[in-house]
């Protein structure tokens, strides 16, 4: 083979190469492939988007949502169905309303200064319905955190003796559960990745794999968009 | 087998003295070049000037930079004039001149890289030696600077950091903010798996290990914002695990610091109690229990 056909094949080899390697990275970082909730937006009087946000946090995401069932997961309610989908389109410089209902019991911080509510409206959260400044670590369960915004909250679990604990979801709001309600903002656009620090992969090793490390689970990210 | 050549067909003896010739250019570059790297390329080194750990590694990147020169360009002028003047002539078919044994090069050469490396390991040294130049230096550092020091802890967890002050009662933040021209003594340790503190403005680097307390120091300069970053991967967010840091004045500092106390008085009775409580009083380690915590 003559040496220049040798090194137009080498180019081509190395272009497809790069091609290749471009949509894999393309593809990641554009997160194709995770399903992606976009809440819808009304306008408050002030002009601002606002946003309401309903989230369901279960020990056990369930054969119906997900092929992992005994994953713990965040869930999100879209048109009244209970969705496994952590990511989130929003829009800037909005006012987000969330109401977290958690059916997982406590299992406790490995931190505890995470135990107190920061980022959002007020510095504090509303946990069935009394404003809450600190959450006792112990009886934390797992957490909503955007670092980026500095939006950090440890959400309390259910009761070790409830009396109707669920089993897998979506769980029914018959089913004992901890109502956890705060507002924050979101600001400029930007690709804000969420996170729950508690290290709640029960049967990984410190409980730090499986649903913790995946997408869809117990992370995700808050698309804002402008 | 090529014919042995004939006297006839032998080039003449070459009565040139390369080895001067080479010398002299070697010589003539190096003089030009090494001022003129280390004076426009060292400057623009990484990490800056941040702090003195920061201007102590300019330097020694540039004195390494200097070093290197001299012998890149000798390896340059000899590549070239190589090329220009033992080049077989077009359409030769004679060996050239064999290569000989010349034990005057071979020990200038151990000698001349001997010294290099010498000088290289003893500045490195010495340098270390003067503060940690930033890294960490594990729970017992060999090289401490003099003076008071403010102690900062810095706990790394997937996937944040976070920072305790043993002199404001032990509080944690989420914000690292420290004093200019103060002298730091950082405390990196790990809740969880290893992580790597890079502050990079300040050139400081120190692994977090869970169990272990890992100290580094940083004498801080002006007011200025600076970089933190994981430099371990350490998971699925490892990407993301960065925030900024800020040196601001003293005066800053003693307001931050009040503010964050204020903050922190919500939960410092939750992290007081002891930890068989679920609480984290000011420790140099913490091993919280995965094994319970989990599920």
């Amino acid at each position: 083979m003559r040496p220049g056909v040798k090194l137009l094949l080498v180019a081509a080899a190395l272009t497809a190469a790069g091609v290749v390697i471009g949509f894999y990275v393309s593809n990641l970082t554009s997160l194709a492939g995770s399903p992606t909730y976009t809440p819808p937006v009304a306008n408050a009087s002030s002009g601002h988007p606002v946003v309401n946000l309903q989230i369901e946090t279960v020990a056990a995401v369930g054969p119906k949502l997900s092929p992992n069932p005994d994953w713990v997961s965040y869930l999100i309610k879209n048109n009244g169905q209970w969705q496994r989908k952590t990511v989130w389109d929003l829009p800037a410089n909005a006012t987000v309303h969330v109401t977290i209902y958690n059916f997982d019991g406590a299992s406790g911080l490995r931190n505890p200064y995470l135990a107190r509510p920061q980022g959002m409206v007020g510095n504090q959260i509303l946990v069935d319905g009394k404003p809450t400044q600190a959450v006792d670590p112990n009886e934390a369960s797992h957490t909503f955190a955007v670092p980026a915004l500095g939006l950090i909250l440890a959400i309390p679990g259910v009761a070790d003796d409830a009396k109707d604990p669920c089993g897998y979801a979506p769980c029914p709001m018959s089913n004992d559960h901890r109502t956890i309600q705060f507002t924050f903002h979101t600001t400029t656009p930007g690709h804000y990745r969420w996170q729950c620090f508690v290290p709640c992969a029960a049967g990984w090793i410190d409980g730090f794999g499986g649903p913790m490390q995946t997408i869809g689970y117990m992370d995700g990210f808050l698309n804002v968009k402008a | 087998m090529a014919a042995e050549p004939t006297a006839a067909s032998r080039p003449p003896a070459d009565s040139t003295n390369h080895g001067f010739r080479v010398v002299v250019a070697w010589i003539a570059l190096s003089v030009v070049a090494t001022p003129l790297v280390a004076i426009l390329v060292g400057r623009l080194f990484p990490p800056g000037n941040g702090s003195a750990q920061g201007t102590e590694q300019v330097l020694d990147n540039t004195v390494l930079l200097s070093v290197i020169t001299p012998v890149v360009c000798l390896l340059a002028v000899f590549f070239v004039y190589g090329l220009r003047s033992f080049h077989a002539a077009p359409g030769a078919v004679v060996d050239g001149p064999p290569l000989r044994n010349d034990s005057r090069i071979q020990i200038l050469w151990i000698v001349g890289t001997g010294v290099i490396v010498l000088f290289l390991a003893g500045f490195g040294t010495f340098e270390l030696l003067q503060n940690g130049a930033g890294g960490g230096q594990g729970p017992n550092p060999i090289a401490v600077p003099g003076g008071s020091k403010l102690q900062v802890q810095v706990i790394g967890q997937q996937w944040q950091f976070t920072y305790r002050y043993p002199s404001l009662g032990g509080l944690e933040s989420n914000q690292l903010v420290l004093p200019e021209n103060t002298d730091v003594e950082l405390h990196v340790t790990s809740l969880d798996v290893i992580h790597s503190f890079w502050a990079y403005e300040l050139g400081v680097k120190a692994d977090a290990n869970p169990g272990s307390d890992n100290v580094a120091f940083v004498e801080t300069k002006g007011p200025e914002t600076f970089h933190v970053r994981c430099a371990e991967l350490c998971g699925l967010w490892h990407g993301y695990m960065y925030n900024n840091g800020r040196v601001v004045s003293s005066a800053q500092f003693q307001s931050w610091a009040s503010q964050q106390k204020k903050l922190y008085a919500a939960i410092a009775p939750f992290m007081n109690k002891s930890p068989a409580d679920g609480g984290a009083p000011y420790s140099k380690t913490y091993l919280p229990l995965p094994s319970e915590r989990a599920g």
